[in-house]
Parts: C-alpha cells; sequence; structure tokens
C-alpha cells in the first residue's frame, strides 16, 4: 500500500507492504543507514528514531503506521557541517568504541534533552535503559549527554 | 530478518469504525496500538493475524479522568501518561510503582493500556495492577458496551472476555474512602518482563481492612488473583502478622514455572515476599505513614 512518512523534513512516498517495519522503510527507501537494525525485538535501542520528538523503536513499529508522522533519524543531527551538541559530547567523552549502538543512544539522549535540558545522572541513566551497549560500560555515554547538556547554549553557537 | 507474515493493514478513523471492521473481519483480525507485544510476535509467528485495526487515531481514547466515584483510562493511554498522572499517583500510586519498571521510557512512549491487558501475558504488571485496584472494563461491541470486572477478564493465557468483533475502550478503577496501594516487582535488569511482581490495594475503614484486591504476575498461565488471601484479610486489623500470611498464601497459591529467571521454589518464596511487601506498603500509604 502507498504510504508518506516525513523523513528528516523530505516527504518519502513509497508503495510497501503492510508488514514492512519502520527501520526498514528508513534504510532501503532513502537510504538512511545511520538507523541500525538491531536486536529486531525492542530489547536493544539501535534503532531508535524520533516520531514527532519523541523516541520510538523503528524495529517494532509499521512503516504504515507513521503516515502522517513527522521522523527523525541520526542524519538530521548534524546540520551544515555544524555537530549537535550530544554529538559533540560523545566525541569529547569517547562515548563509542564500535559505534553500533550510538545512533539510537543520540537520538534518545536528543530527545532527553529537549524534554528536560538539564538532566541528572540517574534521569539520563533512565532515558537509556532502553538502549544497550556492550563497549563502554555507559559510564561515558552518561558523561557525553552531560556534556552535551552543559554545553548545548554555547556548542550550538561556536562551532 | 525478523518479519510479520503478510497481513492486510487498516487505520480506524472512529471507535464505531474500528467494531465494524473487527465485527466484519472476525477472528483473522487484531487490534494495534503501540504493538510492542503484538509485532514481537507476529514475528515469531505465535499470532498470524489476517488483518491489523490501528488505532492510534482514535485519539478520544486517550485520557485519564476523574468521572463521577471512579476513574476512567482510556485504552490508548501510554504508559508515560500512566506514569506521569498525578491523579493515578493520588488514588492508586501502584500504577507509578509498576509504570516506573515497565519495560524502558522508549517503549513506554508507544505501549498502551489497552493492549497491555488485551495482550493478557501473565507476566504482564498492569494486569495485576487493575485486578488489586478491583478495576473494571467496557468492552465495546456492535450490540453496545458491557462492562467487565478484572476477576472475570482473564479467561486463559493470552485470552481475555474481549471476543471477535469487540474493542477495549476504557478500564474503570472505582474510588473508595481509606484507599492505599503498592507494586512491587523483581526482575533481573532494567526493563525485562518480572520474576515475580505483587499488586497490592487497601481500603481501611477505622483501623480495619474493608477491602482488599491482591494479585501476582508473572507466576502462572494468567494473572493470579489471589482471593483466599484476600479472604483473610477483609474484616481485620492490618498487621504485620497478618502481611506474613497474606505471603505464605500468595506462595501455596501461585503456580510459577521453571525458566531462565529461576526455578519454582525462590519464584514461590518471592511471590510471598512481594505480597508481603506489596501489602504493608499499601496499608502505609492508606495511613499516609509510608517513609
Amino acid at each position: 500500500m502507498q504510504v508518506s512518512i516525513r523523513v528528516n523534513g523530505e516527504q518519502v512516498s513509497r508503495d510497501v507492504e503492510p508488514r514492512q517495519l519502520l527501520v526498514h522503510f528508513i534504510r532501503d527507501t532513502p537510504g538512511l543507514t545511520g538507523t541500525h537494525w538491531g536486536c529486531d525485538t525492542s530489547n536493544c535501542g539501535a534503532c531508535v528514531v524520533l516520531m514527532d520528538g519523541k523516541p520510538l523503536k523503528s524495529c517494532t513499529t509499521l512503516a504504515v503506521m507513521c503516515e502522517g508522522h513527522e521522523i527523525r533519524t541520526v542524519e538530521s543531527l548534524e546540520v551544515d557541517g555544524r555537530l549537535d551538541p550530544v554529538q559533540m559530547g560523545f566525541h569529547e567523552r569517547h562515548a563509542l568504541q564500535c559505534g553500533f549502538c550510538t545512533p539510537g543512544m543520540l537520538m534518545t539522549a536528543r530527545a532527553l534533552l529537549d524534554e528536560n535540558p538539564d538532566p541528572t545522572d540517574h534521569e539520563i541513566r533512565t532515558a537509556i535503559s532502553g538502549a544497550i551497549c556492550r563497549c563502554t560500560g555507559y559510564k561515558n555515554i552518561v558523561s557525553a549527554i552531560r556534556w552535551a547538556a552543559e554545553h548545548e547554549a554555547t556548542a550550538r553557537q561556536e562551532v | 530478518m525478523q518479519t510479520p507474515a503478510p497481513f492486510e493493514y487498516e487505520r480506524a478513523t472512529t471507535v464505531e469504525g474500528a467494531v465494524a471492521s473487527l465485527a466484519r473481519l472476525g477472528s483473522g483480525a487484531r487490534v494495534i496500538a503501540g504493538g510492542h507485544s503484538l509485532l514481537p510476535m507476529m514475528k515469531l509467528r505465535l499470532a498470524k493475524p489476517e488483518h491489523l485495526i490501528d488505532i492510534n487515531d482514535l485519539t478520544e481514547l486517550a485520557y485519564i479522568r476523574e468521572q463521577g466515584a471512579e476513574i476512567a483510562i482510556g485504552t490508548l493511554t501510554r504508559h508515560v501518561d500512566l506514569l506521569n498522572s498525578e491523579l493515578l499517583a493520588q488514588h492508586f500510586p501502584l500504577f507509578r510503582d509498576a509504570e516506573t519498571v515497565i519495560a524502558d521510557p522508549v517503549v513506554r512512549n508507544r505501549g498502551t493500556i489497552g493492549g497491555s491487558l488485551c495482550q493478557a501475558d501473565a507476566a504482564e504488571d498492569l494486569s495485576a495492577v487493575c485486578s488489586a485496584a478491583k478495576a473494571k472494563v467496557v468492552i465495546r461491541g456492535a450490540d453496545g458496551e458491557r462492562v467487565v470486572g478484572m476477576e472475570d477478564f482473564h479467561v486463559g493465557p493470552y485470552m481475555t472476555a474481549v471476543g471477535d468483533g469487540e474493542l477495549l475502550t476504557e478500564v474503570r478503577l472505582p474510588l473508595r474512602p481509606g484507599a492505599g496501594s503498592a507494586h512491587e516487582k523483581v526482575e533481573r535488569r532494567a526493563g525485562d518482563w518480572a520474576i515475580a511482581a505483587a499488586s497490592a490495594a487497601v481500603w481501611l475503614d477505622g483501623g480495619t481492612i474493608a477491602d482488599v484486591g491482591i494479585a501476582l504476575s508473572a507466576v502462572g498461565l494468567t494473572t493470579i488473583h489471589l482471593s483466599r488471601a484476600e479472604q483473610l484479610l477483609r474484616g481485620k486489623a492490618p498487621s504485620e502478622e497478618l502481611f506474613a500470611q497474606a505471603g505464605e498464601i500468595a506462595s501455596a497459591d501461585c503456580s510459577p514455572g521453571a525458566d531462565g529467571r529461576g526455578p519454582i521454589d525462590y519464584k514461590r518464596h518471592l511471590s510471598g515476599v512481594l505480597t508481603q511487601r506489596a501489602l504493608r506498603r499499601a496499608v502505609a500509604r492508606a495511613l499516609h505513614q509510608e517513609a
């Protein structure tokens, strides 16, 4: 069936099977492979994108269910060569090793800071509790999100 | 790659339209809301609906409000909204206890109370919460509405009183004086299903327990209603000794299976301990003495 979804500000229309998952729609159609397809069971959080500003596991959502909604993927974070503060935080605090979980972590962190600009470490840990990282032990990820919160205002202006 | 088997998809625009579609399509149709339980089951072919009716646009079913002598919750209400509701936290704090530990915040953005109840997974928390709170649910069909108590809602594993051609539309929680409630859960790791969980609600009158509801998650084929323990407590003054006795009944009356989450004797022990803790906290809350 015909489905039309706004992905990173651009309307993407395609004829899909109703069973197509959002993660595959995003990766196949506009070719936005930044969104990772991980456990396929809504446990690992690698596939998190934002739907209407809220984080969502795209492996457990049908593309047809997103018709008429706004999807944001990790590719939308960088604007005109400027990294988003959460991306800068991950860079500054070395919050990744293999990088597989990173797109989901970044989008989950972005949504957290949009809702709560000054989260405690506990609130950060709660927010990312649906995202699994097997490399970092989470410490640097929490630190990176704190960095982003502290530098949000200045990071946007300076870079 | 895990992908569900093919199905037809329809997006409902009105409750009446959803009910009409369900009635027309019969047993091959399933309602999808958050989809976070149904889609994984479809990927594994544990569920193979031929038609999915998407009710996510039925925002008239997303509300939590005081309605006469009860709190009414629309079945499209998401976990995140149950977690954040001050009205629920005030009258039925066991909802916030449970929602803090149901899945993770990203899943809670999508999952709904109606989906949780209709999935009727024995390990799911809200079925026990609603059972303990003595909730009634409203089921809409082509011929109108019927109201069913939680004690009659679960008819088997993954099976509920909601029939073909019917839609669960509302959960009603009766407001009575002297209420206190709590949900206690032990899980292996953040976001996991419970090893065991206990929900308790009490209604105190003077120094005695006028009414009580207790239910367990994850330790049987369906949500376990601890009616024997409820009978024991009703009409008595709350005490540690009584909570311990209720815990013993919980250990005896649950029927857990052994799996990766633990052996049977451990789960029985845990069910007893959690029942005791939930009752203790529910009573403390009713007395406004929570530590």
